[in-house]
C-alpha cells in the first residue's frame, strides 16, 4: 500500500522527559485511523511533530508522493502542503461569522498581497455554502461563530479543515463534551471525510472509537504498543496491562 | 451581486463627509479666509490634531486589528518629521544665506554658499560640516521619498527581527519602547547630525512661499485632512476584505491562523510596515505645523499616549481611533494650556495643568475596565437600535418583523 505519511524512529525529549521514544507510524491515503493511549502517551506531541509545532530530536517525517521531509518546514508551510489539524478545544475565530471563518480556511493563495486583492467570487461563496451544508451549519452562516454551541464550533472547525482540502486530517478529541446526537453527527462527518483523504483521530473515548470502525494504534510512553482492529488491540495483553486493566 | 466598497462600508462615507465638512467650516472661519473667527494658532492646532488622528489610524491597524501593541510608533512619526524638516531647514537657511551674500562684491561660489548654510545650521552644536545624513537635504523629492522610506525601512528591519523570533505580547511592547528610546537617545547626541537636543526649528516657514502664516496654516489643514481621508480609506480597504479577516484572526488566535497555512509573520510585517509608513507621513505633515522637532518628540511616553488615545476612542474600529486621538489631544491641549481656572476645594487647590495627567490616567483605566469598546462603542447603541442584529434568521411571519424575543422562546 502507498503511504501518505511515514514517521520513523522519531524521538523528542522535553527537559529530560522522553515524550516520544523511537516512534514509527505510517498512514496511507484515504484511511481512517484512531490513536488511543493513556494520558502522557505522546498523542498530542505526535501531532505537534507532524504539524511542525515541535521539532523532533531525531528521526524522519516523510510526507506525500514526493517524499518531502516535514522536519525543516514551518507550521504554515506544512499546512499548505496538505495537513490540517483540529485542536482539542474548539478554536474558531469567534469575532467573525461562520461564512468568513470558512472563507478564511478555503484553499486559496495564502500570500499577503494576493489575499489583499482577493475578491469574493460566486464560486467561492458556493463552495462555502456546500461546506456549511456538509457540516450542518447552513442556517448559521451569518452568525458570529462565538455564539455557536460547543458542538457547532467543533463542526465549524472540522468544516474549516475540510475547506483547506487537506490530504491528511489530524483531529484531537473531536467528541469531547458532546451530546450523543452531536457525537453521531461528528462520526458521520469524519467517516465521510475519510473516503477521500486520510483522517487520524486522537480519542480517549472507546465508544466513539468503536463507532469509527477503523484501525487503531495504541501509544504508550511515546511509542507504538499495538496496532490493529479495536477488538484485536483490546485483546492484547500489553494493552490491557497499561491502559485498560489499570 | 457585488456592492461597491463604499456601500459595504457606510462608516467610511460618513467619516469622509464629516471630515470634509469640518475642513470646509474651519477654512471659512480662519484668518486665512479673512473672517478670522478662528485664530491661526488654533488652525495649526486643528491641523496637527488631524495628523495625530492619522497616526491613531495607523496604531489601530497594528493594535486594534492585528493585536500587536506597538509602543514605538512615534519613532516613525518623528522620523517622518525629521526627514521633511531637513529639507525645510536647509532651503530656508539657503534663502537667508543667499540674500545676505547678495551684497558681497564678489558673488559667492556654490561651495561658499553650502559652507555658510552648514555654519548657520550646525553652529549651535559646534560644527559646520554637513553630516552624511544631510546628503539629499537640497532635494525636496528625495527627502519626501525618505519620509516614506526611512520609517518603512526601520519598521521592516525591526519587525522582521522581532516577528521572526515570535516575540509577542508584552515582550514586543517592551521591545518597541526600547526602539523608540534608543532612537531618541541617539538623536539627543550632538554628533548624530540632527542638531542634538536643539532639533530642527523654523519649520513653519515654507521656502519660496510669500504667503502669510494665516494662509499657510490653512494649506496644511487641507493637506492634513486629505492625508487623513486617504489614509482612512486605505486602512478601511485593508481591513474590510479577506486580509482584514486574516489579521483579526491573528489578533484572536495566532496559532490557528498559522495552522490554516497563512504565514503569520508575513502578515504582521506587512501591517507593521504599512502603519509605520502612514505614521511617517503623519509626522511629515505635523512638524511643519508645530514649527519645531526635537528628540523629546520620540520619547517613549509619546507612543504610550498614542495607545491611550486609541484605547479611549475604541480600538478595532477606525473611527474610534480618530475620535480618541482628536478628543483626547484637544482636551489635553485645553487643560495643559493653563486657561482652565483652578478649582479651590478649601484645603487644596486643584491645578489642572498638573491634575490633567491624573485624569487621563484614570480615564484610561476606567475605559479599559468598564468600556473596552471606548467612545466608538457608543455608535453601536445607535446602529443596534436602527437595525437589530437578528443573525439573518427571520422569526416572524413576515421578513423583517421585530419578533426576536418571541423567536427565542
Amino acid at each position: 500500500m502507498r503511504t501518505l505519511l511515514e514517521v520513523s524512529g522519531v524521538s523528542v525529549t522535553f527537559d529530560g522527559f522522553r515524550a516520544i521514544n523511537n516512534l514509527s507510524f505510517q498512514i496511507g491515503p484515504a484511511e481512517m485511523r484512531a490513536i488511543i493511549g493513556p494520558n502522557g502517551a505522546g498523542k498530542t506531541t505526535f501531532m505537534d511533530i507532524v504539524t511542525g509545532k515541535t521539532r523532533p530530536d531525531e528521526g524522519r517525517v516523510i510526507w506525500g508522493d514526493k517524499s518531502v521531509s516535514l522536519i525543516r518546514m514551518s507550521e504554515a508551510q506544512i499546512a499548505r502542503a496538505g495537513i490540517g489539524r483540529k485542536f482539542q478545544r474548539p478554536t474558531v475565530f469567534e469575532d467573525q461569522n461562520v461564512f468568513d471563518n470558512l472563507l478564511l480556511a478555503l484553499k486559496k493563495n495564502r500570500n499577503p498581497f494576493s489575499v489583499l486583492t482577493y475578491r469574493r467570487s460566486e464560486e467561492d461563496a458556493r463552495k462555502v455554502r456546500a461546506l456549511a451544508e456538509e457540516i450542518g451549519l447552513s442556517d448559521q452562516l451569518s452568525r458570529k461563530s462565538g455564539e455557536l454551541s460547543h458542538g457547532q464550533k467543533q463542526w465549524l472547525e472540522i468544516g474549516m479543515l475540510l475547506a483547506q482540502d487537506p490530504q491528511l486530517l489530524l483531529v484531537d478529541e473531536p467528541a469531547a463534551g458532546m451530546t450523543v446526537e452531536e457525537r453521531e453527527h461528528t462520526t458521520a462527518i469524519l467517516v465521510e471525510a475519510a473516503k477521500t483523504r486520510a483522517v487520524v483521530v486522537v480519542e480517549h473515548d472507546m465508544e466513539f472509537v468503536r463507532r469509527l470502525n477503523c484501525k487503531v494504534t495504541v501509544l504508550h510512553e511515546g511509542s507504538v504498543l499495538a496496532e490493529g482492529s479495536l477488538d484485536h488491540v483490546t485483546a492484547n495483553k500489553d494493552v490491557i496491562d497499561v491502559y485498560l486493566g489499570r | 451581486m457585488r456592492q461597491s466598497f463604499f456601500a459595504r462600508n457606510p462608516s467610511v462615507v460618513i467619516f469622509l463627509c464629516c471630515l470634509a465638512a469640518f475642513t470646509l467650516v474651519v477654512s471659512l472661519l480662519s484668518e486665512g479666509a479673512g473672517t478670522g473667527f478662528i485664530s491661526t494658532s488654533f488652525i495649526k492646532t486643528l491641523g496637527k490634531t488631524l495628523c495625530l488622528c492619522l497616526i491613531a489610524v495607523a496604531m489601530d491597524l497594528v493594535w486594534g486589528y492585528t493585536g500587536i501593541l506597538s509602543l514605538g510608533h512615534f519613532a516613525f512619526f518623528g522620523l517622518g518629521g525629521y526627514m521633511i524638516g531637513m529639507w525645510l531647514m536647509y532651503e530656508r537657511t539657503r534663502d537667508i544665506v543667499v540674500s545676505s551674500m547678495a551684497n558681497a562684491q564678489i558673488p559667492p561660489t556654490e561651495q561658499e554658499v553650502v559652507d555658510a548654510i552648514g555654519t548657520q545650521i550646525f553652529g549651535v552644536v559646534g560644527s559646520s560640516e554637513f553630516p552624511l545624513v544631510w546628503a539629499f537635504a537640497d532635494s525636496l523629492v528625495l527627502q519626501l521619498a525618505m519620509v516614506v522610506l526611512i520609517p518603512g525601512l526601520l519598521a521592516l528591519v525591526f519587525g522582521w527581527l522581532a516577528f521572526r523570533s515570535r516575540v509577542t505580547g508584552v515582550y514586543l511592547s517592551i521591545l518597541t519602547q526600547a526602539m523608540t528610546l534608543a532612537l531618541s537617545l541617539y538623536l539627543f547626541q550632538n554628533d548624530s547630525g540632527l542638531r542634538g537636543n536643539n532639533g530642527l526649528s523654523g519649520l513653519q516657514n515654507l521656502p519660496g512661499v510669500e504667503a502669510s502664516q494665516a494662509v499657510v496654516s490653512v494649506w496644511f489643514l487641507w493637506a492634513s485632512a486629505l492625508a487623513l481621508g486617504l489614509g482612512y480609506m486605505l486602512a478601511a480597504w485593508v481591513v474590510s476584505g479577506k486580509f482584514g479577516s486574516v489579521i483579526r484572526g491573528i489578533r484572536d488566535d495566532e496559532a490557528r491562523v498559522r495552522f490554516l497555512g497563512y504565514s503569520v509573520e508575513g502578515y504582521k510585517l506587512f501591517i507593521f510596515v504599512l502603519s509605520a509608513v502612514i505614521a511617517g507621513i503623519a509626522g511629515a505633515l505635523y512638524y511643519p505645523q508645530a514649527g519645531i522637532i526635537n528628540p523629546a518628540e520620540v520619547a517613549p511616553i509619546a507612543s504610550i499616549y498614542l495607545a491611550v488615545w486609541v484605547a479611549i476612542g475604541g480600538r478595532g474600529r477606525l473611527y474610534g481611533a480618530v475620535i480618541g486621538a482628536a478628543f483626547v489631544s484637544l482636551v489635553s491641549t485645553w487643560f495643559t494650556g493653563g486657561q482652565v481656572p483652578s478649582l479651590d476645594i478649601g484645603f487644596y487647590r486643584i491645578d489642572w495643568v498638573e491634575w490633567w495627567q491624573v485624569i487621563l490616567g484614570l480615564s484610561f483605566v476606567i475605559v479599559t475596565l468598564f468600556a473596552p469598546k471606548g467612545i466608538g462603542g457608543l455608535f453601536d447603541l445607535i446602529t443596534d437600535r436602527v437595525r437589530p442584529d437578528r443573525h439573518g434568521a427571520d422569526y416572524g411571519p413576515d421578513k423583517g418583523s421585530f419578533q426576536e424575543a418571541e423567536g427565542r422562546e
